[in-house]
Order: structure tokens, then C-alpha cells, then sequence
């Protein structure tokens, strides 16, 4: 198959709504059984930011890892990835990157992460 | 499935998650063990979705130090010296031990303690009242969570009333009977806890995607609060003047339904000036009833009288025609040939709300005026509105009052069981199993005489009326006073008294070392069941069957499996409930399961089949406007379940308790304004309490996967005041005041004010193994907190905000086991 060819995967993160639950992060160590204390797939750091209006804001920003493999096992079988289904908040989606660039929310700000 | 691989369906309910339930999940199972667990995506709760603490049950089910036999005490109290016995000994051991302090000392000698209230409450109090003894306790100081705003409600409403995201409704929020609330106010929850109070927490952020704008009321920068259109960083303690501020805003601007007031409040009731009192039929009436009330009848310009029977008015006229008057001063003639001046319950309300101006509230909580009129007028003007609050409404003293004022809001606003409002909430089917406020269940006890010795009962209104435990500040003192009675022996089930529920838990430490004799059940070893003579190990949701009718929606629990000679709790207790009651009514514990689920028309077997079960339309236990259909009260007319048939704005039942009726706000005991000269030394508002995503109270501290996440215990500081104490980020402090000291982990961050700090709770280390208390006194905010500070109803305790400071330890003052620590976080 060329390059061309081969569907270019990615995760669309609605990050404005991201709760900070953590279950993204233990739904990835559970699936992949990773070992507390190492690295999983993903991350979920917590940033406060003084806007310039004085506003104090929380953003809540899952970060995927060099671990995270989107769950190729999962989606051979026809599932979503262990985090995207489990996302409390449901704001992570999965797709095929021609795909989720169509369902970038209007309003918001979001991240479209891609392997590289 | 693949790999020999089935997979099981069932619900969560406590051990485990640890949480109130109700998630649907799929189990995994491999011979005979969890290898996986997944939310269900079919089931209507959570829609596939788990939450962190879920997700590490295949950490927590085969855990190494999961208790997995009886064990009994053979060294001293407190000291970790146990040896394994067999379910036979340990039952015949407690079967004699209690036989014994029922023959000497009499059954309410025996006090049955849980924690929260979980899956837990029906087979505590169906062994207790099996053994003849009322008294359950729920061991927190003031019985602060859940039944005091259930019992508060129940006084004023009837029923209890929950946000609605249509959790009634097949389809949830596409049901077209459904409407998304414009605004919703979140006061004192913030969504990282996961799932409060038997709802899913991250229905809230469902809603909000779906535009819903949010009011947030918290002292602190939650998650909601900076997704907020306003957000009311209240003082702690002063709740109650902000619902007043609000109600003063509504009732100024005239922004309240008119219709809802007219029809369904006590609003036109006369109230004797002389008294203060309401006036009554048997005042104005010769043979006249003490429970029909009076009003003032425009059309027949005379009074007319309120007959709670008939739930309509006896006037000289024809009833239906009366207009009674919501204002103004009346004469009336009562008997004995007096004239009584009279106004009118709303008259009274209006007054009262009158001197909460947004001025004012502003001084008492700390939100400016503005914001004050601002989030009252955008939630008044929403349609509908609601309102979700958390468990610091019921951690304060004046907590009856406060809910009160709240409730009067969604009252008042029309939003009382509406689509996307307040909506009334019952059991599934009215399928109850066991005795809560407002709801008569399954078990019970055999006869109501045997209720007569529950301790507190006759010293508080409410427990004598809406709840059937025993009031925990006054079991304490009875325990060390030996009067009325004796308290000998202590029933300890999911419940740490010395690491969480137990305010003051050095007093525990010594209610713990006088009993004669203690069982704990639970499932791995804690400091409080170092305690215990016996110990019986329990079972996580996975390893049990039962039923779950905490509102919506019906739900059995199924057995996956089975982890060594672990027991579920409803198992133990059942065996034990046989062995002290000869006429014990149950044969097998899926008859009572079967007795619990038969007013759905199904028995155990059915419902598993289905999994799940909504109320049909038209069923009391489901929505919507079910006042005005007559859904509500048993004589099918229309109305609330209260005394007197309608919303009261002047609590009846209060009254009868002497008690204040109508909403006020109350200075809490440790503020500094209420102390000023404790604050002299104790400048900071301590409040405590806030969730963490990983762990539920003092449960799973020794999760790996979960420990790691959120290792230490954390107090919040901000940047001023560190920097005034000279405190660094990330450095070991002591957090102290006139009960004790603890030490936490600095996290200086602008999420708290200058003039408060957040202090984790429920911290113990599973990890000090060479400690027998495992260092519950370390890290435990409640050695800061008094007990028997509780309201004048009995309820309520100052949780959310003591008064502390802060300071850097001395040189030995700290000692941390990081290396254990981080074993902790490994497996
Ligand atoms: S996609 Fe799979 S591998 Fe990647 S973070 Fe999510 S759960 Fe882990
Ligand atoms: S599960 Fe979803 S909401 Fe929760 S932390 Fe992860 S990305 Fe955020
Ligand atoms: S806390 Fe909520 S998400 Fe987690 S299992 Fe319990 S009900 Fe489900």
C-alpha cells in the first residue's frame, strides 16, 4: 500500500470540556495493563491561568504519550479505544484524521493530535 | 467470546468504586477471575462511560491485602495481633458475644455503624432490627450527610427533589418530554467526586454541552466555577444568607410564579402577631382542629378555613370560590372573646427575605452585591432552572434553615417538578428497602415499641419524624456516660471512624478502647478494625448479588464471582439476622430481594433479566408535574406530601419542634466573626472535604494505579498567604488549631482565597504497615474538628469551615515514608 493510501489516524481532543476525572488514564493502564509508576498513553495535566481580564481558569488537557498505541487491537475488532469510551465527559474522538476534521466543534477551542 | 473470555453484566454499588452506584458495566471474566472491566454502552446511566476508580477494580479485587478470612483479636485493642478463624467460629463468637449483651444489658446496648450510606443501610438495619436494637448509626458527627437535606425537604416539601437530566425517561435527553435546563446553579459539588448523592456527575457536563449555563457557588476555583457564567466564591458558613440574597432579588423583582405560589404554598396562612405563631382552626372555632389552618377570604371578606383533610377550604360560601388574601394586616376573633392581629405566611416570608439585601449578603459572604442580583435574576428568568448541591449544605449547623431558603428558590421559581427542573425523586417503583427519610421500607422493626430507646429520638424533632438512626453526637456521650442506658458493644461496618467519619478521632480512638465487644466487616484491614474482637471480610460489587432502587433506575446487582471466603455484606448479615431472630421472615435473602423489587410487578429473577426497569408513565415514582395530577399523596388529590398538603414557606413541623420556621442565616460556630478571639491565634477558615477523582474517601489509598494519581495528602494554599507563612509548593506543613494538628503537603495555587485552605480528607497509609493505627492521626483533618457542634434539630456539623493556621514544621515534627509511598504506587 503507498503512503497515499494508508488512512492517517488521530484523536480530537474537546479539551474545554475535559472534567480532569483521570479515567482516560487508568482506562489505558487497565487495557494495556501498564504498571502504576510508568508511563501509560495518556496524561491529564491541570493548568490554572490568570486570563488578562483577572479571570482565573482551569484547563484540564489530557496529553497522549509515546504509549499510546490507539489501541490498534481494539479498533481491528471493531471497538473504540479503551479511553475514548470511557471518557466521562465524552470528549476524546478517534478517527481517521480526514474525518475528524469535520467534527471540529465551531466555538470551541480543540486539539486534533496526530502521530507523527 | 475469545479466549474463553465471558463477559457479565451487572451495576455498581459501593465496594469497588466505593461510590453510590448505578453505573451498568460489562465484567470480563477468565477462570473464574476480573480480567477486565468496561462500562456498558446499552445501559442508560452511564452510556458505556466508567469512571477512574471502576477502572482499577482488577487492582482491587485480587489486592494482596484484601481481607479473605474471619480473623479474631488475640493481642490488645488497637495492637495488629489477629489469627484466621473459620465463618463457623466467628459466627458462633458474635452470636454468643451478642447473645449475651441482649440477655445482660438489653438490645439497644448494641449500636450498628455504618459510614456513608451505600449498599449498606438495608442489611445493617435488617440485622439490627433482627437483634431488637434501633439503633443504626451513620457515624458522622450531626449525621451530616444526605439525611439532613433529605429529612429538611421532607419537612417543607414532602418529598425530596433531585436535578433532572431525564434519567426518568427512556432515551434520556432525546425523550421529547425532556427540556435542558437554560441554567443550572451548582452549589458547593465539583465534578472531579465523579457521582454525588446517587446521580452521575457527568450528566452536568451533558447538560452543558447541550447549553445549559452554569451559576457556581463555591469558595473555591472548581472545574465549574471557571466554566461559569457566574461564579459566587462564598465564605464558608454563610450559604443561608446567599439563598435569602437570591430570594430577596426574586421577591423584589416580582420574577416569582405566581401560579405556583397561589395554588400550591401556605403563602395566604394568617399568622398571630401575638405569637408569631400560625393561627389555627381550634383558635377561631370552638371544637375546631389543631391541624386546619386559616386564612383571610377577600370574596367573603371574612375567614375562611384551610382543611387539611379535605385539602380544600370550608368556607360559608362555596368552596372553590375562596380568594384567599397573600397580604395585609387582619383582626380576627379567636376564642375567649379575643381579637388577634394577623398577617399572612408571605407577608412574614417576604419580611424575613427583606433584610438579606444584596448589601447586606454582600458583607456576610463575601459576593459582591451585583453578582448577588445578576445569577438570582438569570436563574429566576431561566425556564426551566435547576439546582444541584453537595454535601456542604448539610455541613454546617443551621443546615435546615439553609436547605429551606434553597428550596423556596426552585419553589418559587416554578421549577418544581418540571422538565429540566427540581424534580421529585422516589424509589423506582417506590421499591424501598429499608427506612429513609420520607420512605417506608421492607425491613423494619418488628414493633414500633422497640424504637422507643433509639438515642436521640426524643431529643430532635427530625428523629422522631423522618429518620431512623440514632443521632451520632449523642451515642458518644451516652457511650462515655453510661445513661440512659449502657452502650456495650459496637456493629462496625464499612465504616473508619478513626480515619474518616470520626470528627474528633482521638474521642474515637477512646469510644473505640471502653466497648466490650466489636465486629468489623470490611475489606481490607484499617485502623478502626484494629479495634474490633472479630472481623469479617466482605465483597466488592462483583462478588455480590442485589437490588439497587436508589431513584432511578431499578437495577439488580449480579454475583460474577467469587474471591476466597470473602462474603458479601447482605450475606453475613442475613446469617446473623437467622441466628438472633427466631422469627426472622425471610427463608433465603433473594425472597427479601424478591419482596424489596414486587411493587415493579417482578421478582429477582425477572428484573435480572431485563437488568434494569424504568417507572412507567402515570407511576408516582416518575416525573413530572405530579402535585397537579394528584400523584403525589395517597388520597390521589392534588397537593405535596408535607402535614398540610402544600410547599410549606413556614415550616409547620417546626414549629411543633419550637424551632424557627421560616429561613434564616446563622453565624456558624468557629468563623471569625463568630470567634474573632479564636481567630486572633487561628487566622485561617479551614475547610475540608474536597473530592478527589481517585479515591472515595478514605478507600483506595492502597490502589496503585489510583494512589499514584493523587499520592499525598494535599492542602491548598494561596500564593499570599504562603508566601506571608513562608510555605514553598510542595513542602511538608503543619495545618493546626485548639484540637490537634496535622501535616499535609503544600499545593500553593490561586484556586483557594487569601483567606481560606482546603485540607484533603479521609487520608490514612495502607503502606505503614509497621504501625498498627497505619498513621491515621498523621494526615487527618478531623483531629482539627470538634464533635457535638450539631444544629438545634440535631443535624448539621462545621465540616467546611473551622479556623487553623499554618506553619512550617519544627525540625522532627515530620516523618514521611516516601520510600513506602511509592512501593504503594507500584505493582
Ligand atoms: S488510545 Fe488506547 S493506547 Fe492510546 S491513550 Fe487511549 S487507551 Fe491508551
Ligand atoms: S476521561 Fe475525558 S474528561 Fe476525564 S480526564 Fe480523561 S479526557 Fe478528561
Ligand atoms: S462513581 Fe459514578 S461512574 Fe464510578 S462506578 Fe460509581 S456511579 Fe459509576
Amino acid at each position: 500500500m503507498s503512503e497515499l493510501e494508508t488512512p492517517q489516524y488521530g484523536m480530537l481532543i474537546d479539551y474545554e470540556y475535559c472534567t480532569g476525572c483521570q479515567t482516560c488514564v487508568v482506562a489505558c493502564k487497565q487495557e494495556h495493563k501498564h504498571s502504576a509508576g510508568k508511563l501509560g498513553g495518556v496524561e491529564v495535566q491541570e493548568l490554572i491561568h490568570k486570563l488578562p481580564n483577572g479571570k482565573l481558569y482551569i484547563t484540564n488537557m489530557p496529553f497522549f504519550t509515546e504509549m499510546c498505541v490507539f489501541c490498534v487491537k481494539r479498533v481491528k475488532e471493531g471497538l473504540e479505544p479503551a479511553c475514548v469510551k470511557h471518557c466521562m465527559a465524552n470528549i476524546l474522538t478517534f478517527g481517521e484524521i480526514d474525518d475528524l476534521k469535520k467534527e471540529i466543534p465551531e466555538k470551541r477551542k480543540s486539539i486534533l493530535w496526530i502521530k507523527g | 467470546m475469545s479466549n474463553n473470555i465471558e463477559i457479565v453484566k451487572t451495576t455498581t454499588w459501593s465496594a469497588g468504586p466505593g461510590c453510590h452506584g448505578g453505573c451498568g458495566v460489562e465484567a470480563h471474566i477468565k477462570n473464574g477471575k476480573l480480567v477486565k472491566i468496561e462500562g456498558d454502552p446499552d445501559h442508560p446511566w452511564n452510556q458505556g462511560r466508567l469512571c477512574a476508580r471502576a477502572l482499577a477494580m482488577t487492582q482491587y479485587i485480587d489486592h494482596k491485602d484484601r481481607l479473605k478470612k474471619p480473623l479474631k483479636r488475640v493481642g490488645k485493642r488497637g495492637e495488629d495481633k489477629f489469627e484466621e478463624i473459620s465463618w463457623d467460629e466467628a459466627f458462633d463468637i458474635i452470636e454468643e458475644k451478642m447473645n449475651k449483651i441482649r440477655e445482660d444489658f438489653g438490645p439497644e446496648s448494641m449500636i450498628f455503624s455504618m459510614g456513608t450510606g451505600r449498599d449498606i443501610g438495608p442489611w445493617i438495619c435488617m440485622l439490627a432490627y433482627a437483634y431488637g436494637s434501633p439503633n443504626v448509626m451513620f457515624a458522622l458527627s450531626g449525621n451530616a450527610c444526605y439525611s439532613p437535606r433529605i429529612a429538611a425537604l421532607d419537612t417543607i416539601q414532602g418529598d425530596y427533589s433531585v436535578f433532572d437530566a431525564a434519567q426518568w425517561l427512556p432515551g434520556r435527553y432525546d425523550n421529547p418530554e425532556y427540556k435542558v435546563p437554560e441554567c443550572m446553579i451548582i452549589w458547593g459539588y465539583n465534578i472531579p467526586a465523579t457521582c454525588p448523592d446517587n446521580l452521575f456527575g457527568h450528566w452536568i457536563i451533558d447538560l452543558m454541552k447541550k447549553g445549559t449555563k452554569i451559576i457556581c457557588i463555591d469558595p473555591r476555583l472548581s472545574w465549574f466555577a471557571s466554566r461559569s457564567k457566574y461564579w459566587l466564591q462564598i465564605r464558608p458558613g454563610t450559604d443561608a444568607a446567599l439563598a435569602m440574597g437570591f430570594l430577596h432579588v426574586i421577591i423584589e423583582e416580582k420574577l416569582y410564579d405566581h401560579n405556583f405560589l397561589k395554588k400550591f404554598t401556605d403563602g395566604p396562612r394568617l399568622l398571630r402577631e401575638d405569637n408569631g405563631k400560625l393561627l389555627r382552626e381550634s383558635h377561631v372555632v370552638k371544637g375546631g382542629s389543631v391541624e386546619n389552618f386559616v386564612v383571610f377570604d377577600k370574596t367573603s371578606n371574612t375567614i375562611a378555613i384551610w382543611d387539611t383533610t379535605l385539602q380544600e377550604y370550608k368556607s360559608k360560601i362555596k368552596s372553590g370560590k375562596t380568594n384567599p388574601a397573600f397580604s395585609g394586616q387582619f383582626e380576627v376573633d379567636v376564642l375567649g372573646g379575643k381579637k388577634v392581629q394577623c398577617t399572612t405566611v408571605w407577608d412574614k416570608f417576604c419580611e424575613n427575605a427583606k433584610q438579606y439585601s444584596p448589601e447586606e449578603v454582600e458583607k456576610i459572604t463575601f459576593v459582591p452585591a451585583d453578582n448577588i442580583i445578576k445569577a438570582a435574576r438569570f436563574y429566576a428568568k431561566s425556564k426551566p432552572a435547576s439546582i444541584h448541591w453537595g454535601v456542604p449544605i448539610d455541613m454546617t449547623p443551621e443546615i435546615t434553615p439553609l436547605c429551606h431558603a434553597i428550596a423556596a428558590l426552585w419553589a418559587l421559581t416554578g421549577n418544581l417538578d418540571v422538565p429540566g427542573g427540581n424534580v421529585f425523586t422516589r424509589s423506582a417503583f417506590n421499591a424501598v428497602a429499608y427506612a429513609l427519610p420520607g420512605a417506608e421500607g421492607v425491613i423494619k422493626l418488628k414493633d414500633q415499641d422497640q424504637d422507643k430507646t433509639r438515642i436521640g429520638r426524643d431529643k430532635y424533632g427530625p428523629f422522631n419524624k423522618f429518620i431512623w438512626r440514632c443521632q451520632t453526637d449523642t451515642v458518644i456521650d451516652q457511650i462515655f456516660s453510661g445513661k440512659p442506658y449502657p452502650v456495650k458493644g459496637l456493629w462496625m461496618q464499612t465504616c473508619n471512624p478513626l480515619s474518616g467519619i470520626g470528627l474528633d478521632p482521638k474521642l474515637w480512638q477512646k469510644v473505640l478502647g471502653k466497648l466490650e465487644f466489636i465486629v468489623g466487616v470490611d475489606l481490607f484491614m484499617t485502623p478502626s478494625l484494629r479495634y474490633a474482637d472479630i472481623i469479617l471480610p466482605a465483597s466488592t460489587f462483583l462478588e455480590k448479588d442485589g437490588v439497587r432502587s436508589w431513584w432511578v433506575p431499578l437495577q439488580t446487582i449480579n454475583k460474577v464471582l467469587k474471591v476466597d471466603d470473602c462474603r458479601p455484606d447482605a450475606e453475613i448479615n442475613f446469617e446473623l439476622a437467622k441466628r438472633f431472630d427466631p422469627d426472622f421472615k425471610w427463608e433465603k435473602l433473594h425472597d427479601l430481594f424478591d419482596d424489596i423489587i414486587e411493587p415493579s410487578g417482578m421478582n429477582f429473577k425477572e428484573l435480572q433479566e431485563k437488568g434494569w426497569a424504568l417507572p412507567p408513565e402515570g407511576h408516582p415514582s416518575r416525573p413530572y408535574h405530579r402535585h397537579e395530577k394528584g400523584l403525589l399523596r395517597s388520597d390521589g388529590k392534588p397537593g405535596l406530601t408535607t402535614p398540610t398538603g402544600k410547599f410549606e414557606l413556614y415550616a409547620t413541623l417546626r414549629e411543633e419542634w419550637n424551632l424557627e420556621p421560616l429561613p434564616y442565616h446563622k453565624e456558624p460556630p468557629f468563623t471569625p466573626i463568630s470567634r474573632p478571639d479564636l481567630a486572633k491565634d487561628y487566622p485561617l477558615i479551614l475547610s475540608t472535604g474536597r473530592r478527589s477523582p481517585v479515591f472515595f474517601h478514605t478507600e483506595h489509598r492502597n490502589i496503585p494505579w489510583l494512589r499514584e494519581l493523587d499520592p499525598d495528602p494535599v492542602v491548598e494554599i494561596n500564593p499570599d498567604t504562603a508566601k506571608e507563612n513562608n510555605i514553598l509548593h510542595g513542602e511538608w506543613i503543619i495545618v493546626e488549631n485548639w484540637m490537634g494538628k496535622a501535616q499535609f503537603k503544600a499545593k500553593v495555587t490561586e484556586i483557594v482565597p487569601p483567606w481560606m485552605v482546603m485540607a484533603a480528607h479521609g487520608w490514612w497509609f495502607p503502606e505503614e504497615k509497621d504501625d498498627p493505627l497505619f498513621k491515621t492521626f498523621k494526615s487527618n483533618i478531623n483531629m482539627l474538628i470538634p464533635m457535638n457542634n450539631q444544629g438545634k434539630d440535631g443535624l448539621g456539623a462545621p465540616i467546611k469551615h473551622l479556623l487553623c493556621r499554618i506553619r512550617k514544621p519544627l525540625s522532627n515534627e515530620i516523618v514521611h515514608n516516601e520510600e513506602e509511598r511509592i512501593n504503594q504506587c507500584q505493582n
